[in-house]
């Protein structure tokens, strides 16, 4: 019974939509006022916002509910991973158990101090030096003081900041900053920790080391509750899983299983993109977009790929004029923004010819083994390419696919189990040469 | 929850996560358990406060001397405002210590959640912690600035008398007269911003009903004690009194600032701790 460290029952959470305007301006209710006493007060009564940007009529203002019903539990020494697509509720829930905010109905049993990790550095001055940060963060994350000095030494090793810790951090690079920021938050000793996505700060050798650091916390018998969109990182991490959708949870169970639920059932990804009515389609009186799809080397629709197999790219547009010298282009960016490369049809020849009016449909072959782990967003454009150049189509984010990287070694990571970093991850030709006798003549 | 958790099994402190509810206690204990972040808000604000300035420090001491030198000159030399046969300067300088401390502390607490949202928004900790400290960050320009009184004092020959020993409660009312309003003001300011926009032209007419720059024997007898219901009228004629001996003791103008603070701050406690349920949602 003293096992359970996180007992989480119906734990819910309602939003207003529209939440940064939720602070009024007293001038507000007192136009309400004046305009309707009664208004308010019933407003007041049931607890409404009355901002008075609510659907005409409705009185009542729209909510969101950002999680629904959420129930587990979580043993003692456990590392629960959760995962999901953006807006799931993943970070509501880690700032309701972080007791940040409050659920709006459910509650929960937390066995333990809570140890919160959502934000690398909260509340870091920049004036101050690095010592005077880390006995400040310290007792901001909840350390007492004794404890801190007791770690100090270890906390400054850890960032590798030592000739620079009675600088104010204002002079800090930002990889020391994120560093030194991890660093105090990594030292905490609260039974239970709550982490949101913050290993995905700074280089790929400190991100190793990051969650080295969290590897050995989860060892020490404490409870580890982690969000991140790095499937690795969960993967390397957490025994079980949770994955989040819409507010309520989907899975849960082995990390494995969950995860592979996620990628299957595509959540957060968009394969295919069809537009029955030409009239709404994206594109203007020349061109529009039919249908656009990402598809595997059998042809079918697919959101995941494995990092070995090709990926293709399928437009389909609509000429509604006749035109000459039409390229249809798509852009490939990472989920950081990145943008991987351009690539477009007008080596086809019949896009030099005229294109008559009618449908047609083009796709592109990325090949396997180029791009890295990850999620990649698509962006579409049918453009004229000879003067006057005119955009007829120009779609962002119209596909989301992801990619992964499994450890059968005969992707271009071979073998190599830790973190594998590059925008994308050719398999490329080496060649070594073995000489052994230059060893035993040089000693 | 069917199973009720058994405090005995484990030395670990076990938290309940409830939905929003209309009365919470106010939470001294966990205040104590985080006295020392408490302790680093308020080091961290006076440590910044004068970073980057040439004057440093000097300013806790530039700001009522000025107020004190214009006082004197206007009030005292020209409009010959009375001031209980004190010499004026000395009369003006030491009611303008506890209004200092008074001013800043408002004016840093009802701003200090909205300054501190990304503290409330990320890491849990008592929310009190944030106005408390703000308040607290005045005292230290309050001490610099009473080496100098002590100093006009010497010079005037004043010696204080048994009274002094009353001091620290008029600085204490002075410390929690701020903290009771700041409590309102702060936690209105997370939802109604127009309180950012108040601060300037509350903190100067306030300064007017105060008797900063007049004493209060100016105001008729039986009118004393409903001047006593602002506040800041005890804790400066408490100050002098204590002080510099000469004017009358407050008396029942005192025990009417002591009871509307002590229900200021009851109430400013109980409308912060239902309030900040709901601060990291909307600030």
């Amino acid at each position: 019974m003293s096992d359970i460290a996180i007992d989480c029952n119906g734990i819910s959470k309602q939003y207003r939509i529209g939440e940064q305007e939720t602070y009024r301006v007293l001038r507000d209710v007192i136009v309400e006022t004046a305009k309707s006493p009664f208004r308010l007060l019933r407003g007041a009564l049931t607890n409404s916002n009355g901002n008075g940007h609510a659907p005409a009529g409705s009185g009542a203002p729209s909510h969101i509910w950002a999680l629904n019903d959420v129930s587990f539990q979580v043993q003692r020494g456990e590392v629960v991973g959760i995962i999901g697509p953006n807006g799931a509720g993943k970070s509501t829930l880690l700032k309701i158990l972080s007791r940040i905010t409050k659920p709006t109905r459910g509650h929960a049993v937390i066995n333990g101090r809570v140890g919160s990790l959502l934000e690398v550095g909260t509340g870091f001055h920049p004036e101050l030096s690095g010592r005077e940060n880390i006995y400040l963060n310290g007792a901001i994350l909840g350390m007492r003081k004794a404890e801190i000095d007791r770690k100090f030494d270890e906390i400054v090793a850890f960032a590798e900041v030592e000739k620079f810790i009675d600088t104010p951090v204002k002079r800090y690079s930002s990889g020391m900053y994120v560093r030194l920021a991890f660093a105090v938050a990594a030292h905490m000793e609260t039974e239970v920790l709550v982490v949101d996505e913050v290993l995905a700060v700074g280089d790929a050798d400190f991100q190793k080391k990051c969650l080295g650091k969290m590897g050995d916390v989860a060892r020490h018998g404490r409870t580890v509750l982690f969000v991140s969109h790095n499937m690795q990182s969960v993967a390397r991490l957490c025994q079980r899983a949770l994955l989040l959708h819409q507010g309520t949870i989907k899975a849960s169970g082995n990390t494995a299983e969950v995860m592979a639920q996620y990628l299957s059932c595509g959540l957060g990804l968009t394969t295919e993109r069809v537009w029955e009515d030409l009239r709404t389609a994206p594109g203007n009186d020349v061109v529009r977009l039919e249908s656009v799809r990402i598809k595997n080397a059998g042809g079918q629709t697919q959101g995941v790929f494995d990092s070995r197999h090709e990926v293709a790219i399928e437009i389909g547009y609509s000429v509604q004029q006749e035109v000459n010298d039409l390229a249809a282009e798509f852009v490939i960016y990472d989920d950081s923004g990145n943008l991987l490369f351009t690539s477009a049809n007008q080596y086809d020849d019949d896009v030099f010819t005229l294109h008559r009016v009618g449908s047609y449909v083009t796709e592109c072959w990325i090949p396997g083994n180029l791009l890295t782990e990850g999620t990649f967003m698509i962006r579409v454009s049918i453009v004229q390419i000879q003067v006057p150049v005119q955009t007829h189509v120009f779609e962002e984010n119209i596909l989301v696919f992801q990619v992964v990287d499994n450890m059968d070694g005969d992707s271009a990571r071979g073998r190599i189990a830790h973190n594998y970093p590059g925008l994308i991850r050719p398999k490329l030709e080496w060649a070594t040469t073995f000489n052994p006798d230059r060893d035993s003549a040089a000693s | 929850m069917s199973q009720s958790v058994s405090p005995t099994e484990h030395a670990f402190p076990t938290f309940r996560i409830d939905p929003p509810s209309r009365w919470t206690a106010i939470g001294f204990r966990e205040l104590w358990e985080y006295r020392e972040l408490l302790y680093f808000l308020t080091w961290r604000d006076i440590k910044v406060r004068y970073k980057q300035t040439v004057l440093g420090a000097a300013w806790a001491i530039i700001q009522p001397l000025f107020m004190m030198l214009v006082f004197s000159l206007f009030f005292g030399r020209l409009a010959k405002v009375p001031s209980d046969g004190i010499p004026y300067p000395v009369f003006s300088f030491c009611a303008l210590l506890p209004w200092q401390l008074f001013a800043h502390a408002l004016s840093e607490s009802s701003d200090s959640l909205v300054g501190n949202q990304n503290l409330i928004t990320k890491v849990y900790f008592p929310r009190l912690v944030v106005p408390i400290s703000a308040v607290l960050g005045g005292v230290v320009d309050f001490a610099i600035a009473f080496v100098i009184l002590l100093l006009l004092m010497l010079y005037f020959g004043i010696v204080p008398g048994w009274a002094i020993v009353t001091l620290p409660g008029f600085i204490l009312l002075a410390i929690l007269t701020a903290l009771s309003v700041g409590l309102w003001l702060s936690a209105l300011n997370v939802k109604y911003r127009d309180v950012r926009y108040t601060m300037n032209f509350l903190i100067q007419f306030w300064l007017f009903i105060t008797p900063v720059a007049y004493p209060s024997s100016i105001v008729p007898v039986q009118w004393r004690a409903l001047y006593g219901l602002n506040p800041m009228a005890g804790v400066v004629e408490g100050f002098r009194w204590a002080l510099l001996g000469k004017s009358q003791p407050p008396g029942a103008m005192l025990w009417v600032s002591i009871v509307v603070v002590l229900l200021l701050f009851v109430g400013g406690l109980s409308y912060f701790r239902r309030m900040e349920q709901e601060f990291a949602d909307i600030v």
